[in-house]
């Protein structure tokens, strides 16, 4: 006898591909379902295990996992798991966990068989979602060639080809016709990259190119017998290897140079050409950096610029990650600067001594968005006499930052900008500055100035910048007072998560009831990463790349730098698509962000990624606030 | 009843030996599951009834549910559903409640003739119930009024395993407080665990929704090595 199980045909009908069987089959399936419950937390299905059900969730939530443990996809009410495994020799593919209470059919492998001989719609919708799946392996395989998502190390095909700086330009010119490389990294013997970890340069001191054979050596008739130090070039812009092929793109674009040396941890490990990127297919955020290049005035630049919310919103439909469009929106913000910069010079005369322009904050750590304020300022030679030099470098900041908010980038509330002359200072200055911000931390000062802990060079004498940064990341480490203070002003912004794990939204006038996602979630994220990397004397100004050498400093408990990756990339990401969103509606992009226009599944991941910001909030506290208080 | 059954085994035997109904005696004489069997080890079935109303006295049987199931699996393609004519007439509230008609009973057997295939669904099982008041009273009287004799038999109660878990659950300074204690109802208690809302008032659906409840509870509160007879009653 075969009985009408209503609620189960009731509620399979209302998803797909049991909405599309005939009423009596889907009864038959109700009829044969088995019922199974699961509590939070526990393995429902293991990785390899013989696999004999169809899994449809009735109520809660199930994560499936690769064979590696890494997370395949979160599904919930309606979702159907365990057909892959059922479709490929009967083991199964993806493990899996329930993330909630979770009750599940289970429909015998007989029945799914035996519905996917008669029932054309059925068998579809899982050959369908099986070549969907496919798909998306497909991608994810094109994507690792894409310049989007590979990594600059992907394009370095054979070891690095160099010559120690005493070789003749002839023997370099032998080197490159025998290894067939248009480019030679010169290094440095004297100069070894392990003695000398802090002073940063490494043993790269050079680079030549077929082009400067031609150029310098050729054309000129110069002796072959000169060594390759006299006409090797020594300005060299370096990519570190974890950087993103289009990142290297933009980079050799903007400052018009075609060889690119890639450097893990400050050591060599070979050069990127531009042709070697030339033969990936351009991309728009690209072609944005080029024409920008070519912009002749500050009104060409901030019409120009009118195109940005458009390639951000782009970058954010083809699926980049927070890191990519951080990364991107941060090398276009540099290049305006850059480009402003090369203005101001030629309408005010060439700088009468060495500058340095450097950004602050989420620009410097390649972590801007589109809704950003300016955070810049000027590094001077100190050989600076302000009633010699003031009136230039007055005007250049004024002429930089007022270009900059002509073109989209408000000015700083706090005033953190090149043309405040508080923040016009020569290296001797910033040094001392940051000497006694970090020896004399008061929390209330270093709260605003936080800012200058996050710095690059954008133009002029960029070396100085990372001697700062440096000198910084030395010092920082070992003065655990000043740890203490950062870790103090990181505590400041919690994150929106009240009792029972409801989101605790903002009152403010405008957007009522919304959570600020940048005050609330990525901005204390990158300050408690910043106090970690800081910690463990890490160079690296972006906070991926800081948890990069957290992780391998081996501070924090085990898996934590995982948690934090994911939940400061699940944040970004939302934040990003929360401004895409809002452009793409013909509203002015901000950060907030009303729960209710989120899915359930978004409430709950963000809800998670918060989680994992309160515990690292806790665990900050621990780490470096009791320390200094028992000094 | 008469007071805490000390051993169903022993109950069963000796109501085996005074039962007169041939169909009553044979149930008995299939015996009780062992109490000390560990649950883990166990089959169930969840029994449901839906009736005329709520007086065992004057009320009777209209539908009988059961769903087979273990601690991992609930079993739908082994589940049963009966329509059976009560001996009492439907009142129009019932009617309303669980939806089944006049008609539809009309051409309905009496609960004796479906009885022994009731009998061997329960079989070799332990029979899980919420708010074993019903299932018990009902066929007991339902029994009694067909064949001059009632029944007896072990139950698991949900209801009974969920007052217990919130009574662990409440502080002192609840009960001091005398704080109300959260509704026991089946969809209240299946709320708790996360389970979805089913339709009430289907012997079907309802032996379902308690077999699920008793999955959850079984995951929260029972040890899967909890011997049998530490929940029944």
């Amino acid at each position: 006898m075969e009985v009408e199980h209503q609620e189960i045909a009731n509620f399979l009908v209302a998803y797909p591909p049991f909405s599309d069987l005939p009423q009596e089959a889907l009864y038959k399936l109700a009829s044969q379902v088995e019922v199974g419950y699961y509590r939070a937390g526990s393995g429902i299905l293991e990785y390899g295990e013989q696999i004999t059900y169809l899994y449809v969730i009735r109520s809660g939530a199930v994560e499936l996992y690769r064979r590696s443990g890494e997370l395949y996809n979160r599904i919930s009410t309606g979702g159907i798991f365990g057909q892959r495994g059922l479709l490929m020799n009967r083991k199964v593919r993806f493990g899996a966990q329930s993330l909630e209470d979770t009750l599940v059919y289970c429909i015998p492998v007989g029945i799914f068989d035996e519905y996917c001989d008669v029932y054309e719609a059925f068998a579809d919708y899982f050959e369908a979602d099986d070549n969907a799946r496919l798909k998306i392996t497909v991608s994810e395989q094109a994507d690792s060639n894409d310049l989007t998502t590979a990594k600059v190390r992907k394009l370095l095909l054979r070891d690095v080809v160099y010559v120690e700086r005493n070789a003749t330009v002839q023997q370099a010119a032998q080197v490159m016709a025998k290894e067939h490389v248009s480019s030679l990294l010169i290094y440095d013997p004297e100069k070894p990259v392990v003695e000398d970890p802090d002073e940063d340069d490494g043993q790269v001191v050079g680079l030549i190119s077929d082009r400067d054979l031609r150029t310098k050596v050729v054309a000129e008739g110069l002796n072959y017998q000169t060594p390759v130090s006299e006409i090797m070039s020594t300005d060299l812009i370096i990519v570190d290897s974890n950087a993103y092929v289009f990142e290297a793109m933009m980079l050799m674009l903007r400052d018009n140079v075609h060889h690119l040396p890639v450097v893990h941890k400050r050591k060599p490990i070979g050069v990127v050409a531009l042709s070697d990127i030339l033969r990936y297919e351009s991309q728009s955020s690209l072609l944005f950096v080029r024409g920008l290049m070519d912009q002749q005035s500050v009104e060409d630049l901030s019409s120009y610029a009118k195109q940005l919310p458009a390639i951000f919103t782009r970058m954010v439909n083809e699926d980049a990650n927070s890191h990519m469009i951080g990364s991107a929106m941060s090398i276009i913000g540099k290049t305006f600067k850059h480009k402003l910069l090369e203005l101001a010079e030629a309408k005010l005369g060439p700088p009468p001594i060495p500058y340095c322009f450097i950004a602050l904050g989420s620009m410097a750590r390649d972590e801007q968005l589109i809704v950003t304020d300016q955070d810049n300022a000027l590094i001077l030679d100190d050989s600076y006499q302000p009633a010699e030099h003031g009136t230039y470098f007055e005007k250049l900041a004024k002429f930089v930052c007022d270009g900059l908010a002509n073109c989209g980038y408000k000015y700083c509330d706090g005033g953190i900008m090149a043309s405040n002359p508080t923040w016009r200072l020569t290296y001797s200055q910033w040094l001392a500055q940051f000497e006694d911000w970090i020896e004399n931390p008061r929390p209330e000062a270093l709260l605003n100035s936080s800012i200058f802990f996050d710095l690059e060079g954008v133009w002029g004498e960029t070396k100085w910048a990372e001697k700062l940064t440096a000198f910084i990341s030395k010092k920082a480490k070992n003065t655990p007072k000043f740890l203490a203070a950062m870790a103090h002003n990181a505590l400041r912004r919690t994150p929106p998560l009240g009792f029972f794990n409801g989101f605790v939204l903002e009152q403010d006038g405008e957007h009522r009831r919304s959570m600020n996602i940048k005050r609330r979630g990525t901005a204390p994220l990158s300050d408690l990463v910043r106090v970690h990397a800081l910690g463990v004397g890490s160079k690296k100004q972006n906070s991926f790349e800081r948890l990069e050498d957290i992780d391998e400093a081996n501070i924090l408990p085990k898996g934590k730098v995982l948690d934090l990756q994911a939940a400061l990339e699940y944040i970004a990401i939302m934040r990003i698509r929360h401004q895409a969103w809002q452009i793409e509606q013909g509203e002015k992009p901000d950060n907030s962000l009303p729960p209710e226009t989120l899915s359930d599944f978004e409430q709950r991941n963000l809800k998670e990624a918060f989680g994992v910001l309160d515990k690292a909030q806790s665990f900050l506290k621990f780490r470096y606030q009791n320390k200094s208080m028992m000094k | 009843m008469q007071g805490e059954i000390m051993s169903w085994p022993n109950r069963f035997q000796h109501l085996a030996k005074t039962s007169q109904d041939p169909r009553i005696q044979a149930f008995y004489q299939q015996g009780v599951v062992d109490p000390y069997q560990q649950l883990s080890q166990c089959e169930f079935v969840a029994l449901d009834f839906e009736t005329t109303g709520l007086d065992p006295n004057i009320d009777d049987i209209v539908s009988v549910g059961v769903v087979p199931f273990d601690l991992r699996r609930i079993r739908l393609a082994q589940a049963k559903h009966w329509l059976v004519k009560p001996t009492s007439p439907l009142a129009e509230e019932s009617v309303v409640l669980h939806r089944i008609t006049h008609s539809q009973v009309e051409s309905a057997p009496d609960l004796q003739d479906i009885l022994e295939e009731v009998f061997a669904s329960l079989h070799g099982k332990v029979i899980v119930v919420h708010y074993q008041f019903v299932e018990k009273s009902f066929f007991n009287s339902a029994l009694k009024a067909r064949l001059g004799e009632g029944i007896e038999f072990p139950v698991i109660d949900t209801m009974e395993i969920e007052k217990s878990a919130i009574n662990n659950a409440r502080s002192w300074l609840d009960k001091l407080k005398r704080k109300p204690i959260p509704s026991v109802r089946l969809a209240d208690c299946r709320k708790r665990y996360g389970l979805p809302y089913y339709q009430p008032h289907h012997a079907l659906s309802d032996a379902l929704a308690t077999a699920e409840l008793f999955q959850a509870q079984a995951q929260y509160y029972l040890g899967p090595s909890d011997m049998v007879k530490r929940w029944w009653s």
